[in-house]
């Protein structure tokens, strides 16, 4: 899955990343795969549904399907007093909204400080993870949003 | 003009436009055959409707048409001279048509040089055809003298260049070109000396009209507003329908929140504008959403026609039956369903009913009956298209497959009759021995699969011989909007379709509808017949190990719960789903809301409990629950009796979220809960009570063939007075052993946890399951009760090779306490930690292992990094080590064994594990000996 767009913009030098905390962790992701940022404000679960879907949601007459990310990576459940911000993404004419703790800014990165995955990285991290930036003080994470989204693992086996 | 002749010039003006633009596209491509079959059909549908609107000339034009086209499709190489013979062919279909626009009748002419063209070349072709099969290298030579008769003179076969085709193609006039009458006189003008020769020659007439009149004629046309038939209807584009919906959901969304706050302030004077905006936000959310709704009727109009014309031309006597012509469903589902719909019903007249004679001779009434049916069933439309004609004919439908090469005669022997029936699916294939007029080119049913699978349905036949066939058209109702009946259940809000929906019945422990409990299985009486029901928090997965009479609150005692439960009122919606009737209980029932069915995100479109989400006047957002995917889960509840939902249940299993575990809840010797791992149980086993025979102070009793044991709970306890006494048996291959229980509660999935551990004996400790407290068994303690021989037997076989020494790594406590007994009677010394650390920490301090079986996820180090670290370890590189986890899916194993594992089990597989280290046992052995 190298055709993922992050890894191409970084080939022709920089690329804007919108970045994201999650459990005090540096994100990254592609911010022409951004479409909005916004609250996640009553949520409906999906029974039976992948734990890792936090449920449905209406943001403008759209109904939006929320993954939590922090069940994405294998994190501790969400801060009940915080207030959870969502990444909104347009993903194969689907509405989907990724659940952070919350967003920072907009980064422009280039390739000197992209790396590959580290080898010893969580494998729930490397699945979804297309890289990673060393920046001053802090390492970025780059999220992959299609693999993010392959929640039920059916593209697992090309990653 | 008739309406069926309006809709008939606007449709296959629309064909026709289309064929010009995928002709050219063939020609470019002409190893495409999907691009063939495609004109092909827009052909073959203009043929039948022109056949039954009496239209002599356009049909025989057609018809000649598709013969060519046949040709191509069987696999003779088109040519350009062919292809430009279609195309001029589509033109002169134009031009009768602008005239049959203006003046309402076929205009008077022929068209035979144009048929005789085609036919020869048709006719050329086949020879080709032949010739290539007899001598391959000969076809390039007839190919040339009947190309320069029928066609062109100058240019041979291949060498008219694109450029010139793209003018042909340009001249060919269509209503909606808008170019201007010079350009395409000028091409035309060319056109009969460099291309088309023959309509010179043959026929004056049609080429000069084609090149001078048409552009005129159109103008005409549309100055005197002929197009009369474009005015009636406007065709919009459902994606502007789709933003028109969701905009008016936002004004409705506003609306509500304005006349919320409105209502807060007690003498505004927004209050009448705001009703009156109210008033118009609902007339255009009505307005929007009638749009897009039709009632099926519109697309059987002309089916009656059809039919009468049909049974004139085949001297057949057919009725017509239609019922629920009312049954609504959205627009575009609509025009997607009508050529197929029209297709089949042609074709069950046609190939399905026998002839007069042939029904006379079979016994049965003279007129055929072909029956259309439609109706809503859980989410869907379901279309039925029935005849009670002969049955399909298996035979034929065998030799048609074996010669098409679709499949191999041994193939064929391992399918049931409907596998092959279904085979009239397949593209290419027709049954009809004489290709007639109405259908049998093998077009057809392919279509209509096409067709109906575009639009995310299914078609499904059911054919027996001599007694007629049925087609089934199941179409989704994800763009349509349906009336929802709002339910609660666990304190989210579902909608059901009503349609479903039969009636509403309010139970409670005390009420005259009382639910009760037949075993497991809750069922409501209901005007003195049983009903089944299934509770929605069950189905759903978030439901409390209780029979459905009670219904207690979470954490309340006992009987407290039972007490409130008596007063406890819930709802049973009763629902029918084809010819099942179940109820589905949820705890509050709502109003019904016009709801639009949004489909599922494709994340979550396994899930077959749903069938859409919707978005509700106050902005939420709720769950479609499809009554088909409940009625599933109902027939799935009551224990596999009907195999035919193994479907669903296996997408259930795969989406079930998390580590649960299926645990056996019971009661045994007191009214606590017990629970045991469902997989460590062999068996539920109700026995008589007059069976049990007492021998040497033991209950036994005769099971299989062999004398079981009897185990209770508590030494002190015995077995029921009379009637049925139930059991769990547990098994291996020697012994079995019946644990007595008093009363088997429910079969859950749930998270195990062991929360308090037990000093009691055969207990392994406490946990939540369901939002109870429920004692967990401990299996192992039990198992040596009912022979004492059960463990030593073991002991004394791997005494002779010497005890196994075995390391569990497992974090959870229960999972240890489980499986050490287990492994300890299957004759090895267990070893456990809880975790990966101390393992490594044992191998420090110089332990030795056989095996080595460890749980996968755990905090800190999880199973794999450990099988990591022990891989290329000088001391434990070589004990093989055995994953265990609750997780099987294919990744997980795949990176297991990359890690190193041996094998891989799954949780509470206990003759898999112990299996599994017998395995590595004997292969370490090999090893070591080798």
């Amino acid at each position: 899955m190298s055709n993922n767009s992050s890894e191409l913009n970084s080939l022709d030098g920089t690329s804007e990343y919108v970045t994201v905390h999650i459990n005090e962790q540096l994100f990254g992701l592609p911010i022409e795969q951004v479409e909005d940022v916004f609250m996640p404000d009553a949520i409906t679960e999906v029974p039976l549904s992948n734990p890792e879907v936090a449920g449905v949601l209406n943001l403008r007459g759209r109904i939006v399907t929320a993954i939590d990310m922090r069940k994405r990576l294998g994190l501790p459940p969400y801060d009940k007093d915080k207030v959870p911000m969502a990444v909104g993404i347009e993903y194969q004419q689907e509405s989907y909204g990724l659940i952070i703790d919350r967003v920072g800014e907009v980064l422009r990165l280039g390739n000197r400080t992209f790396e590959k995955n580290p080898a010893n990285l969580d494998v729930r991290w490397g699945s979804i993870s297309a890289g990673v930036h060393r920046l001053d003080g802090q390492i970025l994470v780059l999220l992959d949003v299609e693999r993010i989204l392959d929640i039920n693992g059916e593209k697992s086996n090309a990653a | 003009m008739d309406d069926l002749l309006s809709e008939f010039l606007t449709e296959t003006t629309e064909s026709l436009d289309l064929v010009d633009v995928e002709l050219v596209k063939f020609e470019q491509e002409p190893t495409n055959s999907g691009i063939l079959d495609n004109i092909f059909r827009l052909v073959h549908t203009i043929k039948g409707t022109c056949g039954f609107l009496g239209l002599p000339r356009l049909e025989a034009l057609a018809h000649s048409a598709e013969t060519l086209m046949g040709k191509y499709r069987e696999g003779a190489a088109p040519t350009s001279e062919g292809v430009s013979l279609i195309l001029e062919t589509i033109d002169r279909l134009k031009e009768i048509l602008e005239q049959l626009e203006q003046e309402g009748a076929e205009p008077d002419g022929s068209d035979s040089d144009l048929i005789e063209q085609l036919d020869a070349m048709s006719q050329h072709v086949m020879d080709v055809m032949n010739g290539v099969e007899e001598d391959a290298p000969a076809s390039e030579q007839p190919a040339a003298p009947v190309a320069e008769q029928e066609v062109e003179r100058d240019i041979k076969p291949g060498e008219v260049s694109l450029d010139e085709l793209e003018a042909a193609f340009l001249a060919a006039p269509g209503p909606d070109d808008d170019f201007s009458p010079e350009p395409s006189a000028v091409v035309t003008e060319e056109k009969p000396e460099d291309e088309v020769k023959a309509p010179e020659e043959a026929a004056k007439t049609p080429a000069p009209v084609m090149a001078a009149k048409m552009p005129e004629k159109k103008d005409e046309a549309k100055a005197k507003e002929g197009g009369a038939v474009k005015a009636q209807t406007i065709r919009v584009n459902v994606e502007t329908l789709e933003q028109l919906m969701t905009m008016v959901s936002e004004l409705v969304l506003t609306r509500n929140q304005l006349l919320e706050m409105v209502r807060r302030l007690d003498d505004s004077e927004f209050k009448v504008p705001l009703q009156r905006l109210s008033n118009v936000t609902a007339e255009l959310q009505e307005g929007v959403m009638k749009t897009r709704m039709q009632p099926i009727g519109n697309a059987w109009q002309k089916l009656p026609r059809i039919i009468r014309d049909l049974s004139k031309d085949l001297d057949k006597k057919i009725d017509l039956q239609m019922i629920g012509a009312e049954t609504e469903l959205d627009r575009q589902v609509l025009e997607q369903i009508k050529d197929p719909l029209t297709h089949m019903v042609r074709n069950s007249a046609d190939h399905g009913l026998e002839t007069t004679e042939g029904r006379l001779a079979a016994g049965k009434s003279e007129v055929g009956k072909v029956t259309l049916s439609a109706y809503h069933e859980g989410g869907h439309i379901i279309i039925k298209i029935a005849d009670d004609g002969q049955g399909l004919p298996t035979d034929k439908i065998k030799s048609k497959v074996i010669a098409n090469g679709i499949a191999t005669e041994a193939e064929l022997e391992e399918m049931t009759e409907n596998q092959i029936h279904k085979l009239i699916f397949h593209a290419g294939l027709s049954t009809a021995e004489k290709v007639t007029n109405v259908s049998g080119r093998g077009v057809g049913m392919d279509v209509v699969r096409t067709n109906i699978e575009l639009i995310g349905g299914t078609v499904d036949l059911n054919s027996v011989a001599g007694e007629g066939t049925t087609f089934m058209i199941k179409i989704p109702l994800t763009l349509a909007i349906v009336s929802a009946l709002i339910v609660e259940s666990s304190g989210q809000r579902f909608a059901i379709p009503q349609l479903a929906v039969l009636e509403l019945v309010k139970s409670n422990a005390k009420a005259e509808h009382r639910i009760e409990m037949i075993n497991d299985s809750p069922v409501l009486r209901l005007r003195n017949k049983l009903l089944p029901v299934i509770s929605m928090s069950k189905l759903l997965g978030n439901d409390k190990v209780i029979n459905l009479s009670t219904i207690p609150k979470d954490d309340e005692a006992d009987e407290e719960a039972e007490a409130a439960a008596v007063d406890q009122n819930v709802f049973v919606v009763v629902v029918q789903v084809g010819g099942q009737t179940f109820g589905i209980v949820v705890d509050a029932v709502f109003h019904t809301e016009e709801i639009v069915v949004k489909p599922m995100s494709s994340m979550l479109r396994e899930i077959t409990m749903f069938s859409g989400n919707t978005i509700l006047g106050d902005g939420s957002v709720i769950l479609i629950v499809d009554p088909n995917g409940i009625a599933q889960a109902v027939a799935r509840d009551h224990a596999g009796q009907e195999n035919n939902h193994v479907h669903a249940h296996e997408s259930i299993e795969a989406i079930s979220p998390e580590e649960k575990t299926a645990l056996l809840v019971f009661r045994a010797g007191s009214s606590e809960l017990k629970a045991v791992p469902l997989s460590l149980v062999t068996r539920l086993e109700e026995i008589k009570v007059e069976d049990i025979e007492c021998s040497n102070n033991r209950d036994l009793v005769q099971y299989r063939g062999k004398l079981m044991p009897l185990i209770y709970i508590d030494d002190n306890l015995t077995h029921v007075e009379e009637g049925l006494q139930p059991i769990l048996v547990f098994a291996d291959e020697n012994h079995s052993m019946g644990l007595v229980v008093d009363e088997i509660v429910d079969i859950v999935e749930d998270r195990l946890t062991i929360e308090i551990s037990s000093e009691k004996t055969g207990i392994v400790g406490s946990a939540i399951i369901r939002g109870k407290a429920t004692e967990v068994i401990d299996v192992g303690y039990y198992l040596p009760k009912a022979f004492d021989d059960w463990l030593e037997k073991r002991e004394s076989f791997t005494n002779v090779n010497r005890e196994l020494q075995l390391l569990l790594v497992d974090d959870s406590a229960f999972f240890r306490n489980l499986l050490s007994p287990l492994l300890s009677s299957a004759g090895y010394r267990v070893t456990m930690v809880e975790s990966a650390k101390d393992a490594l920490r044992l191998k420090d301090a110089g332990s030795q292992f056989d095996v080595i079986v460890s749980d996968i996820e755990m905090p800190e180090m999880d199973g794999i990094t450990f099988a990591e670290h022990l891989k290329n370890d000088e001391k434990w590189g070589n004990t093989p080590i055995i994953a265990l986890s609750s997780h099987t899916n294919q990744d997980v194993i795949e990176r297991g064994r990359a890690a190193g594992f041996r094998d891989y089990v799954a949780k509470f597989d206990r003759e898999g594990l112990i299996e599994s280290i017998r395995e590595c046992k004997v292969t370490t052995e090999k090893e070591a000996a080798a």
